[in-house]
């Protein structure tokens, strides 16, 4: 059995760059401790020898041709940006 | 075994290094997008909406992007995976549009391989290569541009790279740059990668630890992103000091990444990536397992130019040259290239066999060419001596149309001006003179100059001989046939 505390959540939601108020930690907790619970019995069925399922329908990978037939549409890729410069993205200043 | 030491004040260190080697696949399209992977592009102007991460867009694989993975892996002697699979490795960061990068994490396209280094005191080591997987570029963010603002261009985010992954068996400087310049030469050799490491095409992440010979691996620190080989040595030279000094003060050593300054020569920590590490890999559910058959790998086999070990060995083999010069010949594809077409025209102009032409074309080649190269900074395939023109002018010394030290001459001058060697032979007169009679004539005329010479090396001076041969090749402008001359002169001499 899974358990997730409140540290776990608060680490889990700065990775995840989610904002969560103090008093919603413990909360939260016990909801994921829920969900993982539940999905948990699926650990109840044998699932010796049985191939790990990657998809529902028996379909490949589709693989691509190796031409260029995109790009160049630096203003449709930029529209959305709040802001761009020179057709660059300009964003908060990210320094290591 | 390397006998590289760290020396403490306690006791001497051996240093442990691993490295992962990104390397920029060469493709026309990207990874997963049909956008362009071209250098020097205007900002953004190579990005779909697939490698700005625009919701609802879908990854497809390039299929040369698997095939080069696949060649590279085959170049290396590994294993080639048929089942491979992509995850996320989640992280944030302004160049990163995605919040993910695709990579593969539990299951890698290629496995287990080798390259063999070429040390310089001429043996050989085996390193282990862990694996390769197939992974997208991120953007670039330009951070000097602006007071206020990062500058994110994507044309990069999506460009296949190949992470290369090594074990950690090198235990010097010397080794890992010796790793370094094997793999970026197999990696052009089959074209997969340019290794250019000033454009970034190629960059390493090195892992450093150090420990008594003998004990158990100590703990490692990775040095992101170095782009030079001399940096990647530098690099393991400061970091494994500074791990000892730790060490040695008693302290311990933090499992961190950390960045090298060549200004300042030391690594620093990136402390702000502290949680970078918790990367959350999931198999992504935009992409199926990536699979091929057989067929596959071997068409991707057949694809393979003959690998530069084998190379080297067939020119010490089946041509003689020595060790030395079949090493400087295959390190560069160019060279080798030239080399097989000087060796192929020389024995046609020559009508020898090219085992009997192929070590003195080495000596021309990696002796005159190189260093006129090396002094003008050009590459072999600027070179203002063709191969043809090179055989040419090695023809002539072989049959004795002039000697091998007016070779040189006429070597310099067609280095300057492009011409045959030929013409220049014609244009200065420089045809060695093989002529008996004429050269008869010039010793006599020698001999009677020089009286007193000829009576001491009659009473048995025998290094006056020296004296006159150079004096005939004086007379001669250096163009008598020097065989011609040692048989004429000596009998004269002896009277």
């Amino acid at each position: 059995m899974s358990n997730i505390d409140k540290a776990t959540v608060a680490k889990i939601a700065r990775l995840a760059r989610i904002k969560i108020d103090e008093e919603k930690l413990e909360p939260m907790a016990g909801e994921l401790n829920n969900i993982l619970g539940w999905v948990e019995q699926l650990a109840e069925v044998n699932t010796d020898n049985i191939e790990p399922m990657s998809s529902v329908v028996d379909a490949k990978l589709r693989w691509r041709e190796d031409t260029v037939n995109d790009g160049d549409k630096a203003d449709s890729v930029l529209k959305n940006a709040p802001n761009a410069e020179f057709g660059f993205y300009a964003v908060p200043k990210v320094i290591e | 075994m390397s006998s590289y030491r760290i020396q403490g004040a306690t006791a001497d260190w051996e240093v442990v290094i691993g490295l992962e080697v990104h390397a920029q696949v060469i493709s026309n399209a990207k990874l997963f997008s049909g956008a362009s992977t071209e250098f020097g592009a205007e900002p953004n102007a190579q990005v779909s909406l697939v490698d700005a991460a625009m919701p609802g867009m879908l990854p497809t694989i390039n299929g040369e992007c698997v095939r080069q993975a696949v060649r590279t892996g085959l170049a290396l002697g590994a294993q080639i995976n048929k089942f491979s699979v992509f995850d996320r490795k989640n992280y944030f960061y302004a160049d990163l549009p995605q919040g993910y990068q695709i990579s593969q994490f539990k299951h890698p396209v290629v496995g287990e391989g080798t390259v063999t280094l070429d040390l310089e005191s001429g043996t050989t080591k085996e390193v282990g290569v862990e694996r390769i997987h197939l992974e997208q570029d991120a953007g670039k963010s330009m951070h000097d541009q602006h007071p206020q603002f990062t500058y994110v261009d994507l044309n990069r985010s999506g460009v296949a790279l190949m992470e290369i992954v090594s074990m950690p068996d090198m235990r010097s400087p010397d080794e890992a740059g010796a790793y370094l310049t094997k793999l970026r030469t197999i990696l052009r050799y089959i074209g997969s990668c340019d290794g250019n490491m000033e454009q970034g095409s190629m960059r390493a992440d090195v892992n450093v630890s150090v420990r008594k010979p003998g004990d158990a691996l100590g703990t490692r620190c990775e040095i992101k992103n170095v782009n030079s080989i001399r940096f990647v040595r530098q690099a393991i030279e400061v970091e494994a000091r500074r791990q000892v000094d730790i060490i040695e003060a008693g302290g311990t050593i933090d499992q961190e990444t950390r960045l090298f300054d060549p200004v300042k020569a030391e690594t620093r920590s990136m402390r702000s990536k502290e949680e970078a590490h918790d990367y959350r890999y999931f198999p992504d559910p935009d992409l199926l397992p990536l699979e091929f058959d057989d067929a596959f790998i071997e068409a991707a086999r057949e694809s393979l130019p003959e690998l530069p070990d084998d190379k080297k060995a067939r020119f010490m083999e089946a041509l003689g040259l020595n060790d030395y010069n079949a090493s400087v010949l295959v390190a560069e594809n160019e060279s080798s290239d030239y080399f097989e077409t000087l060796v192929a025209a020389l024995a046609k102009a020559t009508g020898k066999s090219p085992t009997d032409i192929a070590v003195k074309a080495s000596n021309w080649l990696t002796g005159d060419l190189f260093g006129a190269l090396n002094k003008a900074s050009k590459p072999i395939t600027e070179s203002p001596v063709s191969a043809e023109q090179g055989a040419d002018l090695l023809a002539l010394v072989e049959d004795g149309t002039i000697s091998g030290r007016i070779a040189k001459d006429v070597f310099e001058i067609m280095f300057e001006t492009g011409k045959d060697a030929g013409t220049i032979v014609e244009e200065k007169g420089l045809k060695q003179v093989s002529d008996t009679g004429e050269i008869e004539k010039i010793i006599d005329e020698i001999i009677a100059a020089n009286p007193g010479q000829l009576e001491q090396y009659r009473a048995g001076k025998d290094k006056l001989l020296g004296f006159f041969v150079g004096q005939v090749m004086k007379a001669t402008q250096g163009k008598a046939n020097p065989g011609v001359v040692n048989k004429l002169l000596k009998p004269k001499l002896d009277g």
